[in-house]
């Protein structure tokens, strides 16, 4: 057997958090329409047919609320679950600075290349949102 | 196995003796033995191609064609052979009607970048299915912003075949060529190619045919099928990567100019310009995939020792089985198979799970299956498809690896579903 590690580890790993990602996938927090919001924004990823739509409400570069919508695989829902917990609250200059590897992090499991979209779809809808598309100068996809 | 009787059809078709030519099926993922139900995309290759290929790579590694000594000879001899092999493997009248390309997406664009583009003008029209693969879809595309041509496309009906009234309608006097997948790669259906055949002849139309899923499962004869261009890939029917080929009709080959140009392909090259080498290596520019050419060869040596009716026959059974077992699945939605003949490919969904989580999980059983849109999109489109988890299965599969499938999926509902 060779060294290379499975792509498609997601989901053998501790269950504990594969309990957690299902928890968010099943009962996503911020699901849903966001009446009155300032900033709408909504990309897919075509290669799997996913889709989102992440809204926010701010006052003063600050994000009031947040919220999102679409349909997705476990990973997606996920990482816009966490993330949308994690900016409720926060400066839209947080937003900027919140990195892949942060997000990454957050999911606390190992993505493996394959897999990497489906984990990054919602930060990249925040950002292209929060920055305004023309504006944003993206992130390197792959070390 | 639930059916010994099916292990050893009176054909003589064993799959024991099948699996044991494959020895990647002994290899176990995630502790359990591998059940690898993903041959639309690629298959294994058995202990013979790799072998024929290491023989050359160890025996008589060399260029083709020009070598003088024994090796160069030996090499050509063996690459020649594997084009002859091919030749016979689909009836055509000379091996010389025989490409080798890298594969079957290589052999679309062959054609269209040179038969298209020295033949079609403005107001022609190709013809095409809704159920094609992107690569008989956008090489057309192509022309059609070069050239101004129409590019049409045969819709497929919400049973998932080929609509042939809709097929009579756009095949019309100013069709030039009509493009068709012989068996599709996302339904499993093989087209009626005769019946588009006949449409094709009628208004005087060449009939090209996509066979890089039909041609591993049954029997191809280009002559009684009557197309005019047919492609396959050598990775899909056993063979290695990087080798596929194209069959032309070898009037159309000779007035057609190449393709990509250079060394091999030329007879003389002066300063003032250049004549083309003979066929097929007018269109094999530069020094070609040899080991990959040889072990096609021996591919097509496999599957004629067992021969394509048996195979045919064999994966016709376990289609019917499969067939069986999934609709036996309330919660589990399948496209197409449900008139017109089919290979033991099954695009479907488990209600409420992503395919990609599907997969996943799958693979945990060792279950390696596809989750996607298959590169064919307009279909999935047409026919409000989301991605869907794909099954395609081929002569090494058994039934009893149907139903750990089947329970496998069981399984990923119960977890997955919200």
């Amino acid at each position: 057997m060779t060294e290379i590690p499975n792509p498609n580890q997601i989901l053998d790993v501790d269950p504990l958090m594969m309990d957690l990602l299902l928890d968010h996938y099943k009962h996503p927090h911020n699901f849903g329409p966001l009446p009155g919001a300032d900033i709408v924004h909504e990309e897919g990823n075509p290669s799997c047919g996913d889709q989102m739509r992440i809204a926010l409400k701010t006052h003063d570069g600050l994000i009031e609320d947040i919220k999102f919508e679409g349909r997705g695989c476990i990973i997606s829902q996920a990482a816009a679950s966490i993330l949308t917990d994690l900016m409720k609250g926060e400066s839209l200059e947080r937003v900027k600075e919140f990195t892949k590897d942060d997000m990454l992090e957050n999911l606390g499991i190992p993505i493996g290349p394959m897999r990497l979209k489906c984990a990054l779809l919602a930060l990249k809808v925040l950002k292209s949102g929060v920055y305004g598309q023309a504006h944003w100068p993206g992130e390197e996809e792959d070390e | 196995m639930t059916e010994s009787a099916l292990r050893i059809a009176p054909s003589g078709f064993d799959v024991e003796a099948v699996r044991r030519d494959f020895p990647i099926l002994d290899r176990k993922v995630h502790d359990h033995p591998l059940i690898y139900m993903d041959n639309a995309a690629t298959t294994q290759r058995p202990r013979q191609v790799v072998d024929a290929m290491v023989s050359y790579l160890t025996e008589y590694n060399a260029n083709i064609h020009r070598a003088i000594h024994t090796l160069g000879y030996e090499a050509t001899v063996a690459y020649e052979d594997a084009h002859k092999k091919v030749a016979r493997f689909i009836n055509a009248k000379s091996w010389r009607e025989i490409v080798f390309v890298r594969n079957a997406t290589e052999a679309l664009n062959l054609v269209a970048m040179t038969w298209g583009q020295a033949n079609l003008r403005a107001g022609d029209e190709v013809v095409v299915s809704l159920m094609e693969h992107h690569s008989d879809i956008v090489p057309w595309q192509i022309l059609r912003d070069r050239l101004g041509i129409v590019l049409k496309f045969i819709p497929v009906t919400p049973q998932g075949i080929l609509d042939l009234e809709a097929a009579r309608r756009l095949i019309t006097t100013r069709t030039k060529l009509v493009g068709l997948v012989h068996a599709s790669n996302v339904l499993g259906v093989i087209n009626p190619a005769e019946e588009i055949r006949a449409m094709a002849k009628e208004v005087g139309a060449l009939l090209l045919l996509d066979g890089a899923q039909s041609i591993p499962h049954l029997p191809v004869d280009v002559q009684s099928l009557g197309c005019d261009f047919f492609v396959a890939s050598g990775h899909k029917m056993l063979g290695p990567t990087g080798i596929g080929f194209l069959y032309g009709r070898k009037a159309l080959l000779q007035e057609m100019p190449p393709f990509l140009t250079g060394g091999d392909m030329i007879a003389t090259v002066t300063t003032e310009g250049s004549t083309w080498n003979e066929l097929p290596w007018k269109f094999e520019a530069g020094t070609s995939a040899i080991a990959e050419g040889i072990g096609l060869g021996a591919a097509i040596d496999y599957l004629s020792s067992i021969g394509m009716e048996n195979i045919y026959q064999y994966e016709k059974e376990l289609e019917h089985y499969t067939l069986e077992q999934l609709n036996k699945c309330p919660w589990l939605t399948l496209y197409g198979h449900r008139v017109g003949e089919h290979l033991a490919v099954f695009s479907f969904n488990v209600e409420g799970a992503h395919p990609h989580d599907a997969a996943n999980l799958l693979d945990r059983f060792a279950i390696a299956v596809r989750s996607g849109h298959h590169c064919a999109q307009p279909l999935m489109t047409h026919l409000g498809m989301d991605n869907t988890l794909r099954a395609s299965l081929y002569l090494y599969n058994t039934r009893a690896e149907v139903e750990v499938l089947v329970g496998a999926l069981q399984e990923v509902r119960k977890l997955l579903v919200r």
